[in-house]
């Protein structure tokens, strides 16, 4: 009646078997950095460039790509056997020979001949080298893979389930080539010293230099090193973002009611805001040309300076930027506190400022810290604002870029830093996963809590109001500035309201040859969104897929599956952008200076978006009905497809509305990867402030912030709400 | 021939150092059959269903369904259905596209899939509903669209997880009725899980007793409340009090001053008697055990009470509620033959 498991896991297989030997047969096996895909398409039986596998091995003298061709054979033959153990251990054999093979000839054979000297003199010199793979290549690997998994699952691994094998092999093939090789590659550059050979005392040297770690600035000296500026700064700004966040979701959840709605408008601003802008609004306040000095000098004739720019202004900057984050994470830990907990202690004869005290802030105390190490984490990964208002004081995001692209490039001085900062951060993260881990105070059950909500007692009001309403005012004022430097002729100097800078950047002009984008933006704008939304959609899918393997599936390796996709998350953008430097410019994976690593870069940075906001919406969504689908005879895949999805559809929208926007304002991991082709909106944007072209860069932004907020609306409307009929749980 | 079969089936959760959740259970569900799976909560009642339903899969021991070996098995391939503790509806499919959804995934066309649910749906009652969204349903309608989704698919055998629990008493008879109709019409195998031994009684063909992870008795309704072979049984099949008496070798008992014939062989020696409320008879004077009422509650159909005797605190019920039973009344006890069962100590 129903079409067998086996036979599905058979035909499946079979047809990634047959893609991978179309691939082999068809697809150019390397990737030509000259041409585009569809020139090198033409090009498979051609010249040794584009030519097939098949092709490079018959006609090129590239014979080792043969490997391939044998293990898909394996896994062909394995196909025709009866479902048992030795047809799985036949295609786990056969693909490993396959990956193994392929990969290692990748690695060992370079544009030149052999990358390792000792191959050369063991085997002797190689008539041809080898580029980087392409896309014959990869969709060969993608076939041993799913031959990996099959083979792994008629093992028993994966409870015999041929989609969750190839679901988890692929996204951990996938992590391990995007995340773990470079950002491995990169920190391991720290122990190789200038003449290319592995040192440890390289190490030291970079590591223990007085620039990271001088402590001179306490005993009056010019400045201390940029690691213990990093964690200073990032000290502060978590103090600050937790304190003001706290007050701020306080007064959102237990304050005044006509409060609560322009406060979590608030919390909206930063996801659309490009992460220049109140850097930028600050300095049209504070700067030099800024209203402050100037009035400043108009009153007392104090010459106008740069004493903004450094620790303080940073630190100003990163409160605003991040404040909002911490407001999020709290206001949902107030919210989680029940009434009846509050009610209980005012019962006992507590007043409601002792209620406070001794109730409502120990709840919140995990949330404080989560909000504490999450505000830190975001300062140290933060490059946006140190670059443009960073000043003399140096952090190690912008160090690593400078060490890379200044005159200095110094390849092991950066991944010296990058060490250090990955080390930070990393460590920061466990704390707040045990933080999160441990968080047992969560105060929400299934029974119904009656209680009202505590009022704020008055002090604690009183606080709130004086602090969080100015802040409030002077975020709206900031912005404000912002948005109203794209209209003036020149900050400080010239007042006159102008749309010249909006002109240059996207001036549209009707030429010869019809529409002519003559603004000098539109070509990073268009770069910004096509790339992004490609990224986005592989973005989301990829993150929920993990979300979904790891809140639904059991398999055996799944913490390290965790944990692999948990370390990602921690990496610095600064880092990653690095990493994808130094790893992808060499083959096998020879990828700098195309499209393509800009989009892979988006997916992996902001691959935990899509995870957690699928994680969360799992949580929500009843495990039974999910094994209800498996009760009715749906496959994995269909269950997935058919009662999953669907189920999922307001974290599909998260996922991906998050991915596009944070791909359209991130910086500091792209900033390492772009090119004369591929400018992007923000590297753009920079460019101008370095420029002191803030006119432009400001019109700049305001015209992001309008076109992400269209495209937020969009991307809702177009995935739709999820139909659940009037009661929304069925549990 | 056995609908369902289990032999040794043993389960953990994680790895060998973790305790066995359920212990070694034998048991066989004949065909066309309804068999309870009766216990406390967090005896191992729900992982036996699960195991059936290919859910979970056992650490060692066989499962046989319609005598086929389906220990490797998955979910979809074993020919089983299960109805849910929480109906598990999808919440973004239509009743009709709830009930066809495992014809659909199966291949069936369209056309056949909308015809068999409505079949289906037609069986339990529901005809008009198809294209109501499952939340706007009541919670019987729900557990109905939860069997007819699964009867759809004629399963060899269905499986019900606690099905009656999230409805209300008035409700919870009912629908158990249906339930037992339809089985019986369709001669259904069914494996059903509760913790309510009145549903229990009133369902099922055989009734599995679990207790931490083992089968502590198995028999039809009859036999598990009247010969229970345990004092667990005695005391989750209804209420039972114990008492400490000593078997003669002609068997008789003594319980205090009450003597009465075992209706199962005992061994000579200490023994425990399970005694359920219903069987005493209370009378104003007479031979018996002798006793003063300390509390009684009148309850419509009959009056609960309670009395202090030679043998310690006895509780009571009694169908006699005319008599005007006070608080310090002395009174005499005596068994009837039903109702009082030997237990091994």
């Amino acid at each position: 009646m129903t079409v067998g498991l086996s036979h599905r896991f058979t035909r499946t297989l079979a047809v990634w078997l047959a893609l991978g030997a179309g691939a082999f047969c068809l697809l150019p096996w390397y990737f030509p950095q000259e041409l585009s895909l569809l020139q090198a398409l033409a090009g498979a039986f051609d010249g040794p460039d584009t030519a097939s596998g098949l092709v490079q091995a018959v006609r090129h003298g590239r014979s080792w790509l043969w490997v391939a061709a044998i293990a898909l054979t394996i896994g062909a033959t394995a196909l025709r056997a009866p479902a048992s153990r030795r047809q799985g251990g036949v295609l786990v054999a056969g693909a490993l020979i396959g990956l193994l093979g392929v990969l290692g000839a990748a690695f060992a054979i370079g544009a030149r001949g052999w990358t390792w000297s000792w191959a050369q003199t063991l085997f002797g010199e190689l008539a041809v080298g080898q580029a980087g793979i392409g896309i014959g290549g990869a969709v060969v690997l993608v076939a041993l893979l799913i031959q990996l998994a099959a083979g792994a699952a008629r093992l028993g691994a994966f409870r015999g389930d041929l989609f969750i094998a190839g679901a988890v092999v692929l996204s951990a093939a996938l992590l391990a080539l995007f995340v773990a090789l470079p950002v491995g590659r990169a920190l391991t550059g720290a122990f190789v010293d200038d003449s290319g050979q592995p040192s440890v005392a390289a190490l030291f040297e970079r590591l223990g230099s007085e620039r990271l770690w001088g402590l001179a600035c306490l005993g009056g000296g010019a400045r201390c090193g940029v690691a213990w500026n990093t964690l200073f700064l990032g000290l502060l700004t978590a103090i600050g973002t937790t304190a003001l966040g706290a007050l701020i979701a306080l007064l959102a959840e237990r304050g005044p009611r006509r409060l609560a709605r322009p406060l979590n408008g608030l919390a909206l601003l930063p996801i659309i805001t490009p992460p220049f802008v109140v850097g930028l609004g600050l300095i049209l306040l504070f700067g030099r040309a800024g209203l402050v000095n100037q009035a400043l000098e108009w009153a007392f004739g104090i010459t106008p300076s740069r004493w903004f720019y450094g620790l303080f202004g940073l630190w100003l900057a990163q409160l605003f930027a991040f404040t909002p984050i911490a407001f999020m994470i709290l206001r949902g830990v107030v919210q989680g506190i029940s009434p009846a907990m509050e009610e209980a202690a005012q019962t006992l004869r507590a007043s409601r400022t002792r209620t406070f005290m001794t109730v409502t802030l120990p709840l919140m105390k995990p949330g404080l810290a989560n909000a504490f190490l999450i505000g830190f984490i975001e300062s140290m990964a933060d490059f946006g604002n140190p670059i443009i208002l960073g000043g003399q004081f140096s952090v190690l995001s912008t160090d690593i870029f400078f060490a890379i692209v200044g005159a200095q490039y110094d390849q092991g001085r950066a991944a010296a830093l990058a060490l250090v900062l990955t080390l930070f951060a990393l460590v920061a993260f466990f704390l707040q996963q045990r933080v999160i881990g441990r968080a047992g105070y969560a105060t929400v059950s299934g029974k119904g809590d009656a209680g009202l909500p505590m009022p704020l007692p008055d002090p604690v009001r009183r606080l709130c109001l004086g602090l969080a309403l100015p802040w409030i005012a002077f975020t709206l004022v900031v912005y404000g500035f912002a948005f109203a430097g794209g209209f003036v002729r020149t900050w400080g100097r010239d007042y006159t309201p102008t749309l010249a800078h909006f002109t240059t950047a996207f001036d549209v002009q009707w030429g010869e040859f019809g529409l002519v984008w003559a603004g000098t933006a539109w070509n990073s704008l268009f770069t910004t969104v096509k790339l992004s939304a490609i990224a986005a959609p592989l973005c989301a899918a990829l993150g929920l897929l993990i979300a979904w393997l790891l809140a639904r599936t059991r398999f055996a390796g799944q913490r390290g599956f965790e944990f692999g996709a948990l370390l990602s998350f921690a990496i610095p953008g600064t880092v990653l952008g690095v990493s994808y430097i130094l790893a992808f410019n060499v083959p096998p994976f020879e990828l700098t200076g195309t499209a393509l690593i800009i989009v892979l870069c988006f997916v992996f940075r902001n691959l935990p978006v899509g995870v957690r906001a699928g994680t969360a919406s799992l949580q929500q969504i009843d495990k039974s009905l999910d094994e209800a689908s498996m009760m009715l005879r749906a496959g994995t895949a269909t269950t997935l497809r058919r009662v999953v999805l669907p189920l999922l559809k307001p974290a599909l929208v998260a996922a991906l509305v998050y991915s596009f926007v944070r791909s359209m304002t991130t910086v500091s991991a792209v900033v390492f990867l772009v090119t004369a082709q591929t400018e992007l909106a923000t590297t753009y944007i920079i460019g101008r402030v370095g420029n002191g072209d803030y006119g432009v860069a400001l019109a700049y932004c305001t015209a992001l912030i309008v076109l992400m907020s269209l495209a937020t609306l969009l991307i809702q409307g177009l995935v739709g709400e999820r139909s659940l009929g009037r009661r929304v749980a069925l549990r | 021939m056995s609908g369902i079969e289990f032999v040794r089936v043993t389960k953990r959760y994680g790895g060998a150092g973790a305790p066995l959740v359920i212990r070694g259970v034998d048991f066989t569900v004949p065909r066309g059959t309804l068999t309870t799976i009766l216990g406390p909560s967090g005896c191992g009642k729900t992982t036996l269903l699960r195991m059936v339903a290919g859910l979970d899969s056992p650490s060692s021991g066989r499962i046989l369904i319609d005598g086929r070996d389906v220990t490797d098995q998955g979910p979809a391939e074993r020919n089983v259905c299960m109805v849910f503790q929480s109906y598990a509806l999808f919440p973004h499919l239509s009743v009709i596209g709830n009930v066809g959804y495992g014809l659909s995934v199966s291949g069936v066309s369209r056309d056949t899939t909308a015809q068999r649910a409505r079949a289906a749906l037609a069986a339990v009652g529901l005809e008009g509903y198809e294209a109501r969204m499952p939340g706007e349903l009541s919670g019987g309608q729900q557990q109905r669209v939860a069997v007819a989704r699964a009867l759809v698919l004629e399963p060899s055998v269905m499986l019900f997880d606690e099905p009656l629990s999230n409805l209300d008493a008035r409700l919870r008879r009912s629908m158990r009725q249906e339930i037992r109709d339809l089985q019986q019409r369709l001669g259904l195998t069914v494996a059903y899980v509760t913790h309510d031994q009145s549903e229990a009684l009133a369902v099922s063909d055989q009734v599995i007793v679990m207790n931490t992870g083992v089968i502590a008795q198995t028999g039809t309704p009859r036999e598990l409340y009247e010969r229970p072979g345990s004092v667990f049984v005695a005391g989750f099949m209804g209420e039972a009090m114990l008492f400490d008496g000593v078997a003669q070798d002609d068997g008789t008992v003594t319980v205090g001053p009450l003597q009465l014939r075992a209706s199962q062989p005992v061994g000579a020696g200490r023994v425990k008697v399970a005694v359920r409320p219903e069987a005493w008879s209370i009378a104003r004077e007479g031979a018996g055990l002798p006793g003063r009422v300390t509390g009684c509650a009148y309850l419509g159909s009959h009056v609960e009470m309670n009395l202090q005797t030679a043998l310690g605190a006895v509780f009571v019920v009694s169908p006699d509620v005319d008599q005007n039973w006070r608080i310090g009344d002395d009174a005499v006890l005596l068994l009837a033959q039903r109702g009082v069962s030997i237990v091994v100590a």
